[in-house]
């Protein structure tokens, strides 16, 4: 399981002056669901076409499986892909597409036959060998892709935004489908995906990108409840962000002045601020309380205004104003009993609060205007 | 309530005028070819098939017809197997200068035959080559590699390149990706090409008259013929037959065209 199956060195891929990949270095284990994660135009998708072959890096290189593929073209390469918009052969009938690649596979016509019938069953499609290319769904399409690409047992299999194209439902079906199909064929998954929900449901591992810069590689729920990184905290979930000196340390309880929050008390996760330095406080919507009652703690409570709020069935978004402060704080509360009294109480006065473990601290950087 | 319903479609009428103006003459050519007389006039005089079979028996226009054929047959062969590499490299390939490449290409298509038959004449009798069927064939290759082109890259365009990243990514090299997916997807384009390169070779003038030695090609030696006005009837049978048959290739073409366009369209959610 912990063995290294890809292995990216510092790759780095310049189109003209346009630097789409940076000095990118990821391990990616055997057996492991791994996504690339970022914006549109993060390099992801520039990324996995290294890895596949359709693009040389300017710099770095490309192991897979203890082999340098740096070179290689994609034929000669133990990973196959499936395209974002399926790539399916359009002159092709089902069988024919999913038989494409194993011409040179030496086998007999009767167990390539098996073969295809064994991968029809995989992806749920049994008999659907005669139709035709042009007869099938989006969903099936993305099976056919898929099972295309599984017949030929690649060692990693490369995935490029293979949900995009399909509706919400489906596509919620088809990532738990590709989740069991993964565990279950045992092959490393390559996903590229700039859905965060889809990575933090299929992802052992995700690498975060934007600029084309690895931001972070964690798991899913590292990066969502302690993210290294205030573009992670920001591109995953709602995050609130607040400014915050460090003023004291102890036993790992650190005591921060936030001038948006009052004094805060959290544990301590980064131990890389010392005592009198700025950081970036971040808190997630759910992680906030609110109340009606006043609230006389000397920490991790503080005042504000409601301001407008969503009700969204399972739960409801708040917005709550603080003075002195221009963005409102998001707040997100699960609609129990009571809850619901919260909504449409606006400009009433309200208390925030939160526990010791629910903020994270992140170094500090000047707010970027995007 | 009825009023608008007659109302008088104009488009309807133009539509119909420039269908007359475009096949009545036409018709024209095959109407004659069936009349008993050697004079194209009203009023007709009777059917007979007589210039039908004066034709099958006149041995010099079925020499030119032939020598048509081996001209244009390899000339369509030719030009569409260069232009579809022309349009994959355009369509492909990262290509400098890629649109004043297209120019250089296209540019045959827009100078005057005259001047494009006079140079090549005078390219030819410079390097001392005998003027033949061949001389007309490199002439008319000049003039359907472009047409080629053109069919092939609207072909190229309207398919997804992933498709052939696919087989590229499935084991395939350029070769069987050509051979295996590329081909496949634009053959409709690939018989467009050869039938409308075919037609031009077949009925070009201006080229084959320059480039021709003795032999002549089917326009020359009708050319020659009209000087004859007790051939003309016969030549009207032959226009007659060519007539029918370029529609059949026509729809043919079309029809093949169709069926592919479909396939790909699809392809494409």
């Amino acid at each position: 399981m912990s063995d290294v199956i890809v292995s990216i060195n510092n790759v780095t891929k310049d189109f003209g002056k346009v630097r789409a990949v940076n000095n990118a270095n990821i391990n990616v284990m055997k057996g492991e669901f791994f996504s690339l994660l970022g914006p549109s135009g993060c390099g992801k998708t520039t990324l996995l076409r290294i890895l596949a072959g359709f693009e040389l890096p300017t710099e770095g290189d490309i192991q897979i499986d203890g082999q340098d593929v740096t070179l290689s073209p994609p034929n000669f390469r133990p990973v196959n892909m499936v395209f974002q918009n399926y790539a399916i052969f359009p002159h092709l009938n089902v069988a024919s597409n999913i038989a494409f690649g194993m011409r040179k596979s030496g086998l007999s016509k009767q167990d390539l036959n098996e073969e295809i019938e064994k991968m029809l069953e995989l992806i749920k499609l049994p008999g659907y060998g005669e139709r035709g290319a042009n007869e099938l769904s989006g969903g099936q399409r993305q099976r056919v892709a898929l099972a295309r690409a599984l017949i030929k047992k690649p060692k990693v299999l490369l995935l490029d935004e293979p949900l995009g194209a399909l509706d919400k439902k489906l596509r919620e079906q088809m990532q738990i489908e590709l989740r069991l199909l993964q565990q279950h064929v045992g092959i490393t998954f390559v996903f590229v995906t700039h859905d965060q929900e889809e990575a933090l449901t299929l992802s052992d591992r995700i690498a975060v990108m934007n600029h084309g810069d690895i931001i972070e590689i964690s798991s899913p729920g590292q990066l969502y409840e302690s993210p290294k990184s205030r573009f992670a905290a920001d591109f995953i979930g709602t995050m609130n962000f607040f400014s915050c000196t460090l003023t004291d340390y102890s036993d790992g309880v650190c005591i921060a002045d936030c001038p948006d929050l009052g004094s805060v008390r959290m544990t301590c996760r980064d131990s890389s601020i010392a005592v009198g330095e700025k950081f970036i406080l971040a808190i997630r919507p759910e992680k906030l309380s609110l109340s009606f009652e006043e609230l006389t703690d000397p920490y991790n409570a503080t005042r504000g205004r409601m301001g407008p709020s969503a009700y969204l069935g399972d739960r409801s978004h708040f917005y709550i104003h603080i003075e002195g402060r221009n963005e409102p704080i998001s707040v997100a509360l699960q609609n129990l009993s009571g809850s619901l009294d919260m909504i449409r109480n606006v400009n009433r006065e309200v208390w925030l609060s939160w526990s010791d473990n629910a903020a994270v601290m992140l170094p500090f950087e000047e707010p970027h205007n995007e | 309530m009825h009023a608008t319903k007659k109302r008088v479609n104009g488009l309807a009428v133009y539509a119909v005028l420039y269908l007359m103006f475009l096949y009545a003459p036409v018709a024209v050519l095959p109407l004659f070819s069936f009349n008993d007389s050697q004079y194209i006039t009203f009023p007709l005089k009777g059917f007979t098939l007589q210039w039908y079979k004066q034709l099958a028996q006149n041995e010099s226009i079925i020499h030119a017809f032939l020598n048509s054929l081996r001209v244009a047959i390899p000339v369509s062969i030719i030009s569409t197997i260069l232009g579809t590499f022309a349009a994959k490299a355009v369509t492909r390939y990262r290509l400098r200068g890629r649109g004043g490449l297209i120019g250089f290409i296209m540019v045959p298509l827009v100078i005057p035959e005259i001047i494009l038959g006079i140079s090549l004449l005078m390219t030819f009798s410079l390097s001392q080559i005998k003027l033949s069927l061949i001389t007309i064939g490199v002439g008319h290759l000049l003039l359907c590699v472009p047409f080629s082109m053109l069919v092939l890259i609207s072909r190229m365009e309207g398919f997804d390149r992933s498709v052939e990243e696919a087989a590229q990514d499935l084991g395939e090299n350029a070769w069987w990706t050509f051979w295996r997916v590329t081909f496949p997807i634009i053959f409709p384009g690939v018989v467009a090409s050869v039938l409308l390169t075919f037609t031009i070779s077949f009925d070009e003038f201006v080229l084959a008259f320059f480039l021709g030695g003795s032999d002549a090609t089917l326009p020359l030696h009708i050319w020659s013929q009209l000087r004859f006005p007790d051939k003309l009837p016969s030549v009207l049978a032959l226009g007659a037959i060519i007539v029918v048959v370029s529609t059949i290739v026509i729809f043919a073409a079309e029809w093949i065209r169709r069926g592919g366009v479909q396939l790909t369209k699809q392809s494409k959610i």
